[in-house]
């Protein structure tokens, strides 16, 4: 049916959208096809070559970065998932109460306190424990990255708990079951999909973390982002470009499995 | 019921309870005492709010009294959590576990008790059978229709064999003709399992044709326990007469009290025969209850008169609402027939005869 009157059909909303999606994509775009360049420049165009993505592959300072990334990321996911389910079970399967909105806010504090803040205290409180302590391994990172994915975590699983009938506990109580069965047997069954969910959040905001990571680590610990950065400041070739497409595939996988699994079992 | 043995399944004591603390404290139930027969079909009638459902929450255990007991066969359940009571409820909104087919859903309860697979399985397939639902055992329960997930919510329940099942409004939730099913099936299967049914409504008709015993609740008290016929017919309060159906309420004067009888005095002065509700007082004004199907209009001089106000028509009977000379209200319900109209008409000058043992004295 035709309308004359719709707040969906205003001017200007077509053009300021088609520049939005063109400041958006384009220079993703245009970073995808200089991935491809044969020439070590990446402006001008010297025809298709997959040798960057082959230099990339062979640099071990790359592979070790990128191994870092992903051991980092796994381990943090894990246990911020884990803190964030726990977090969501004691804040949801509760009457509200008076200091509840603190306790989100507080659980939420990663998402608004600016990272740079969060990064330069760890790393003023990290440097205390290295001398008292003399450890300096990897731990320090693994701390810090799951500390500030447990709120990405903790979204989706709340969320799943809100629209999650409290009454499904309240029968499987009332058929006999104890509290650890009712959570092994309803509870945790139908958070499944937001547990999973915010594990994967999680591991992606853990790989793409610059500013905290950069704070944190002590030589010889960069991670796929801190390396790319170093490189890009002794001068880019297309091989940052070929990484840059690679770490973009794997995004645009785990964000599709995401999607999937969280709608799966709706 | 004559053949029910008078042992009783719960019996509540004394019991408060109380939400929240100081200034904005509620009592949801105020000192509330009532005993529930085995194998009776009881039912707690009220308006929401009244704390019937707060009574029935306290029977499962999913809330626990500020004061007073609650005996199952004489043993105090109301500090036990609910998954140590042998009592099992029917929700509102079924709660049932989407993740899990009927059938599963069906043998939960026995699993958590930790009965072996064979006896759960064979005991599945026999609530199945008594709720007709044999085919859709494999299906999820959110690929079956409301009835057919009432019917499963009740089989669930049904399965560990509870000593009293509790029923929280669970056919408000249906259409109309499913819910006339669904009580007549309700009472199949009360007879059929012989175990006792505690069940929560605010639908009073759903009410007086389901029981065995009607307890009627208000501002979380119990006013009145009786059969249907007593709750119907002999209304102790006030509240309760204008709960449960249509009735009239006339003011008299009340004398020779006894025997459960009294004279009634109107305002018309004719005195008609009464029936006194238990605990009345004398007093100059109380107040008796006629209902409207229970008192005739003619067009001569009856126990009362007035002047016809209004006619509504329903279908199976018509009611007239007459003026009464005295200033009071009074609607007669009358039967109709197919070929004549009522025979009365606005404006008319009516008298309206009481039946004998139509009458009943409110306490209050």
């Amino acid at each position: 049916m035709a309308s004359n009157f719709s707040i969906k059909h205003q001017p200007g909303f077509t053009a300021i959208a088609a520049t939005c999606f063109v400041v958006l994509y384009l220079p993703i775009i245009v970073l995808v096809i200089y991935a491809f360049n044969a020439a070590s420049s990446t402006s001008e165009w010297g025809g298709f070559s997959l040798k960057w993505f082959q230099s990339a592959y062979q640099n071990t300072q790359v592979i070790d970065a990128t191994l870092r990334s992903f051991q980092i990321g796994a381990i943090a996911a894990v246990l911020s998932t884990i803190f964030a389910t726990m977090a969501a079970l004691a804040t949801t399967r509760t009457a509200s109460y008076p200091g509840l909105t603190f306790k989100y806010a507080a659980i939420n504090q990663p998402l608004m306190v600016p990272e740079i803040v969060t990064g330069v205290a760890l790393l003023i409180f990290f440097s205390r424990i290295k001398i008292f302590t003399g450890y300096s391994g990897i731990g320090y990172l693994v701390a810090a990255h799951t500390a500030f994915c447990i709120p990405f975590a903790y979204l989706p699983i709340r969320a799943r708990l809100e629209n999650m009938d409290l009454t499904l506990e309240r029968a499987a109580a009332d058929l006999y079951a104890t509290p650890w069965k009712t959570f092994r047997r309803i509870t945790l069954p139908l958070l499944w999909p937001g547990i999973l969910a915010g594990l994967m959040l999680a591991f992606v905001i853990s790989l793409d973390d610059v500013v905290i990571t950069e704070f944190v680590k002590s030589g010889g610990q960069d991670t796929l982002p801190t390396y790319m950065l170093g490189q890009i400041r002794r001068g880019i070739t297309p091989e940052i470009n070929a990484i840059s497409t690679a770490f973009l595939l794997l995004s645009v996988a785990i964000v599709t499995l995401f999607f999937f699994v969280s709608r799966k079992r709706d | 019921m004559p053949d029910k043995p008078d042992r009783n399944a719960i019996e509540v004591v004394n019991v408060s309870k109380i939400f929240g603390s100081g200034e904005g404290q509620v009592a949801a139930l105020d000192k509330v005492s009532v005993s529930i027969r085995e194998n009776e079909f009881f039912t707690l009638l009220g308006p929401s709010g009244c704390g019937k459902t707060t009574l029935l929450r306290l029977i499962a255990g999913f809330d626990f009294p500020t004061a007073g007991g609650i005996l199952l066969y004489g043993h105090d359940i109301a500090p036990l959590p609910p998954f140590k009571r042998p009592v099992n409820t029917v929700f509102q909104s079924y709660a049932l576990f989407p993740h899990m087919t009927v059938a599963d859903n069906i043998g939960f309860g026995l699993e958590m008790l930790g009965k072996p697979k064979a006896e759960i399985k064979a005991r599945v397939a026999e609530m199945l059978k008594l709720v007709k639902m044999e085919a859709l055992a494999g299906r999820r329960t959110g690929q079956i229709s409301g009835g057919q997930q009432q019917r499963v919510a009740l089989a669930r329940a049904l399965a560990p064999q509870p000593k009293v099942l509790l029923l929280d409004e669970p056919l408000s939730a249906l259409d109309y003709k499913l819910r006339k099913e669904m009580q007549i099936e309700l009472k199949r299967l009360q007879h059929e399992t012989g175990i006792t049914f505690i069940f929560v409504t605010h639908d009073q008709e759903e009410a007086l044709t389901m029981s065995d015993r009607i307890a009627v609740m208000s501002s979380g008290k119990i006013l009145q326990v009786g059969s249907p016929w007593d709750i119907y017919d002999k209304p102790a309060e006030r509240f309760v007469a204008d709960f449960i159906g249509e009735t009239n309420f006339l003011t008299a004067a009340i004398s020779g009290v006894g025997n459960g009888k009294a004279r009634a005095t109107l305002k018309s002065g004719t005195t008609i025969e009464a029936t006194v509700a238990e605990g009345f007082q004398p007093k100059d004004n109380a107040t008796v209850v006629v209902r409207p199907e229970h008192a005739k209009l003619t067009k001569d001089k009856g126990d009362l008169s007035g002047t016809v106000e209004n006619i509504v028509y329903f279908g199976t009977d018509t009611h007239i609402h007459v003026q009464l000379d005295s200033g009071e209200a009074f609607t007669v319900r009358q039967q109709n027939t197919r070929s004549a109209g009522c025979g009365f008409e606005r404006g008319d000058k009516v008298g309206i005869m009481i039946g004998n043992d139509a009458a009943q004295v409110l306490r209050d």
